[in-house]
């Protein structure tokens, strides 16, 4: 019997032990919100936090979380008001969407570690999160502006 | 298509709606404006462009696309895909604007895929808001009219003295007052203004049109994790599926053994399924299909699966060969698709003749949301929840293969994870209600893993571009020879065309708007050995890497610059007649009304290059290329800032992106299409590419099909918006134009920066020799 915490709930799993945490988070918790891209930890499409570190959910065994907290976008805040989520708002970051729970666990992860990050931070941290709608410029934008780096933008550039 | 078949009187049930459409039609009191399910008014004959040539049209009838509860909220419905080109908000933001809307208001429901309902629903060829903005601005003024129409005939005043501002309608004389919620019920019972009698605003009055200070209205769901696409769909009791789809296309299982799979703890059927008879359009490729109690099961289990398998004709299929292939058809003369003065002759007489050949890879769309649908068939009724691009086409596709009537099949649409073009094949669909109908009707969510996406896709073409040029003696061409190789789309359709179709050939092939005396333009034979399928921009990527690639090189050849050659081969400014340059098609619209405008082409050029700062000394290393592109009856141009390093590894630092679309709905998705285009164009231009060895792709997923990352991403896109703001004119297309110029720029930087021409995509590690 494996025993989580998944966004502070407790969670007991005996089921094949190498599922990786993608599919038992969304298929068994049905929580979607993380997302499935690639299966190879080549996109980061599935990012959560396990130990409080990012980590790629397609190829983390559900038992290398055993006793672990997970956290996942929808437990990233109590109000999906971290900052960041704030700031991919504020930017209008997203088109499609898909990749951007990935984005901004990633981004999460970055701000904790580095809450100043520099561009090469931020392109060290966030290159294994492919987004194929190309928002970069904006998820760099955002990430900056959560930080606190750059100032909240005024008004929509028209 | 079937615009006879009778009109559901179900409610718009919706995947996608932020409010409960069950809530708003059946609670008491609860007011849509009249759910009227009257055939829309007979279009004339005669038209046959835009929205009117789409299949199913469109509908002129606010009371499909508008409802409004009691308590005031306008539920807006979009009949259109949301794949991130913002078409949800654009679409409700032309309603809210026409309506008088608060947008804090507003909410977006997502129609299901019915176009005898809701007129043409294919989402795509940058169509949406060309197509359907005069129409949603027409439901949202004719919604409007209901209400002030209700207001005045309670208050016993003429409706010309009520006036309809942000969700309040006003008597002005007598100071009375209400809400929209408040007068909805009484303007549901009134009649729809037909024709003229729908007064649209006055542009100067636009209050969100133009202004782009709109967030996007599913913000707080993808940000939050709450947006739902099409692999997120949950049912009760819901089974798991994939799909061992031949590795060759074209091939079928001899024999398969399935004990091992059944082994897989929560592996619970095997199902084969049949191949496609020819053509293969939109049908599933066949295979085994695997179905689990959850996703990793069924991807064990199709692990474990042993099948022997029949290649078929294409098991030979090798890109390399191809492109010999290719190389050799595009030396010898093809069908003529456009002639114009004798090329021949003129190239006899020229002062100097340039030759070159361009070879554009296979590519594969790769939305970050593979192809994914659930169905589920209960008492003979099929319910569908599918990212599609192509509602219609899915529920009559799903019909089709289970024969049953299109009246049966109930098509919800999600969000889609991207689409590009992928998405508007849907034979993935068709895969989930195969599953589910062996499963007795059990839901079944059909996943395509990343390898599927990759190795059984519905390729962007492979193309050889061959181009010569014969330059008179100031440099310029007096002939212009251009042959076009590639497989046609047109192969998944009819099996063994081997010919470019209207739609490929009308995209910058026969329509280049140069000032040459002498041009012809020739489609050689290539017959295709896989599916062939829209991507993003389509056949104008080849085209325009190729045109704008050689523009460049005959510049260089003249010993001019190559912005100043560019502006001169388009030359003064002039309106062109698509159709008497052998472009009927003109992307389905009216010649008259959207002739190619060269002075538009000139000026997203001149844009582009006053913003990278052409002509400036650039750093050791560094170059500057330009490009520019009509499509989709838009003008793009590109121009980019790389340098190439010691090793021959490519930075490009800055790229500015100017494009003229006519006017704009929502600048700011505008902007954001652009960035992104930016992205995806440079992805094409420096690392993806999809190849074929023993018929078998190649590249198995994103490692190795390699897409631009934010580490390399240009550091400066600069996206210049020419003024949009006349909304008399026609709207251009938006999310695909950016592409195209986009690799030329980057290439033809490339050679400012080295004097190396490079004709191959991708680049890659081609500079490190």
């Amino acid at each position: 019997m494996i025993k989580l915490n998944v966004n502070g709930q407790e969670r007991a799993y005996d089921g094949d032990p190498e599922m990786p945490l993608l599919w038992y988070l969304r298929d068994e918790l049905g929580l979607v919100g993380t997302k499935f891209g690639c299966g190879i930890a080549a996109c980061g499409a599935c990012t959560i936090h396990v130990g409080g570190s990012a980590v790629r959910s397609c190829q983390t065994p559900v038992s290398a979380a055993d006793g672990q907290p997970v956290i996942t976008i929808e437990g990233l805040s109590p109000d999906g008001n971290h900052p960041l989520q704030a700031a991919w708002r504020d930017l209008n970051v997203s088109q499609c969407g898909y990749c951007q729970t990935g984005q901004i666990m990633q981004a999460a992860s970055l701000l904790k570690d580095t809450p100043k990050p520099t561009d090469a931070d931020i392109d060290s941290a966030m290159s294994g999160n492919l987004c194929r709608c190309g928002t970069y410029p904006r998820i760099r934008a955002a990430i900056k502006q959560a930080a606190g780096v750059t100032p909240k933008a005024q008004g929509e550039r028209l | 298509m079937n615009l006879m078949s009778p009109l559901s009187a179900a409610e718009p049930a919706s995947a996608l709606s932020n409010v409960s459409r069950r809530g708003l039609l059946g609670g008491a009191g609860a007011l849509v404006l009249a759910l009227s399910l009257r055939t829309p008014p007979a279009r004339a004959a005669e038209t046959q462009f835009g929205a009117d040539a789409m299949p199913n049209g469109w509908r002129d009838d606010p009371t499909l696309f508008v409802a409004i509860a009691p308590d005031g909220t306008v539920t807006v419905t979009c009949h259109r895909s949301e794949m991130g080109q913002g078409v949800r908000t654009s679409i409700a933001l032309v309603v809210a604007d026409e309506l008088e809307a608060d947008w804090a208001k507003v909410k977006v429901a997502q129609a299901e895929g019915d176009e005898a309902r809701f007129g043409n629903q294919d989402t795509d060829g940058s169509r949406s808001l060309r197509h359907f903005f005069m129409p949603m601005r027409r439901a949202g003024a004719a919604a409007r009219a209901m209400l002030i129409a209700a207001a005045a005939k309670e208050w016993g005043v003429p409706a010309a003295e009520v006036t309809a501002e942000n969700h309040v309608l006003r008597h002005a004389k007598s100071g009375r007052q209400t809400g929209y919620g408040e007068m909805a019920k009484a303007a549901s019972g009134l009649p729809v203004p037909q024709g003229d009698a729908v007064r649209l605003k006055d542009a100067s009055a636009f209050r969100y049109i133009g202004k782009g200070q709109i967030g996007l209205i599913d913000n707080r769901d993808i940000t939050t994790g709450r947006a739902t696409y099409g692999l997120d769909t949950r049912l009760d009791g819901m089974l798991y599926a994939v799909v061992a789809h031949p590795p060759v296309f074209g091939g079928t299982v001899k024999s398969f053994d399935a004990a091992e799979t059944l082994k897989v703890p929560g592996v619970v059927k095997v199902v084969p399924i049949d191949p496609p008879a020819p053509p293969v359009e939109f049908q599933p490729l066949g295979g085994v299909a695997v179905i689990a109690k959850n996703t990793w099961a069924a991807i064990k289990g199709r692990e474990a699966l042993k099948i022997t398998w029949d290649d078929g004709p294409n098991a030979s299929y090798d890109s390399d060969a191809y492109r010999a292939q290719l190389e050799e058809a595009a030396r010898k003369p093809g069908k003529v698709v456009r002639q114009e003065g004798d090329v021949d002759a003129a190239m006899k007489g020229a002062a100097k003749r340039v030759e070159a050949e361009y070879y554009i890879p296979h590519l594969v769309q790769a939305p970050m949301e593979p192809p994914a649908a659930t169905v589920r068939i209960r008492d003979g009724q099929v319910e569908v929840w599918a990212a599609t691009q192509a509602p219609q086409a899915t529920r009559d596709r799903v019909a089709k293969r289970l024969g049953i009537g299109a009246d049966k099949v109930t098509v919800h649409v999600t969000l889609l994870g991207g689409g590009f073009g992928r998405k508007s094949k849907p034979d993935y669909v068709v895969e989930a209600a195969l599953c589910s109908q062996a499963m007795g009707g059990t839901p079944v969510k059909l996943t395509w893993t990343r390898e599927d996406d990759l190795h059984h896709g519905y390729y962007h073409t492979v193309s050889v571009e061959r181009l010569e040029a014969g330059l008179d003696a100031k440099g310029m061409p007096v002939a212009w020879l251009h042959r076009s190789v590639a497989p046609t789309i047109g192969s998944i359709f009819a099996a063994g065309a081997d010919h470019e179709i209207p739609i490929e050939l009308g995209m910058g092939l026969v329509n280049t708007p140069f000032a040459i005396p002498n041009l012809r333009m020739e489609n050689p034979s290539a017959p295709a050995h896989v599916r062939i399928g829209w991507f993003r921009s389509v056949s104008n990527i080849p085209h325009a890497f190729a045109i704008q690639s050689f523009v460049a090189e005959l510049a260089h050849a003249a010993g001019r610059d190559p912005k100043d050659y560019l502006l001169d081969l388009i030359g003064p400014a002039r309106i062109i007649d698509p159709v008497k340059i052998g472009d009927a098609w003109n992307y389905g619209e009216d010649p008259a009304r959207y002739p190619i405008d060269t002075g538009r082409l000139r000026r997203v050029i001149e844009a582009a290059a006053t913003g990278i700062g052409w002509g400036r000394k650039v750093e050791k290393g560094r170059g500057l290329g330009i490009a520019g592109h009509y499509s989709f009856v838009t003008y793009t141009a590109a121009a980019a800032e790389v340098e190439v390093g010691p090793k021959g590894e490519i930075t490009v630092h800055q790229v500015d992106i100017a494009v003229d679309c006519g006017p704009q709905v929502n600048p700011e998705r505008v902007r954001s299409q652009l960035e992104g285009a930016v992205v995806m164009g440079m992805g094409l231009a420096l690392t993806a590419e999809i190849s074929f060895k023993n018929g078998r792709t190649v590249q198995d997923n994103l490692d190795t099909y390699e897409l631009t990352r934010i580490d390399a991403a240009p550091k400066t896109i600069n996206v210049h918006l020419l003024p949009g703001q006349d909304y008399g004119k026609p709207l251009g297309g938006v999310g695909e134009p950016g592409v195209p110029p986009v690799a030329p720029a980057i290439v033809n930087a490339v050679f400012a920066a080295t004097g190396r021409r490079i004709r191959q995509l991708p680049l890659r590690d081609k500079l490190s020799a």
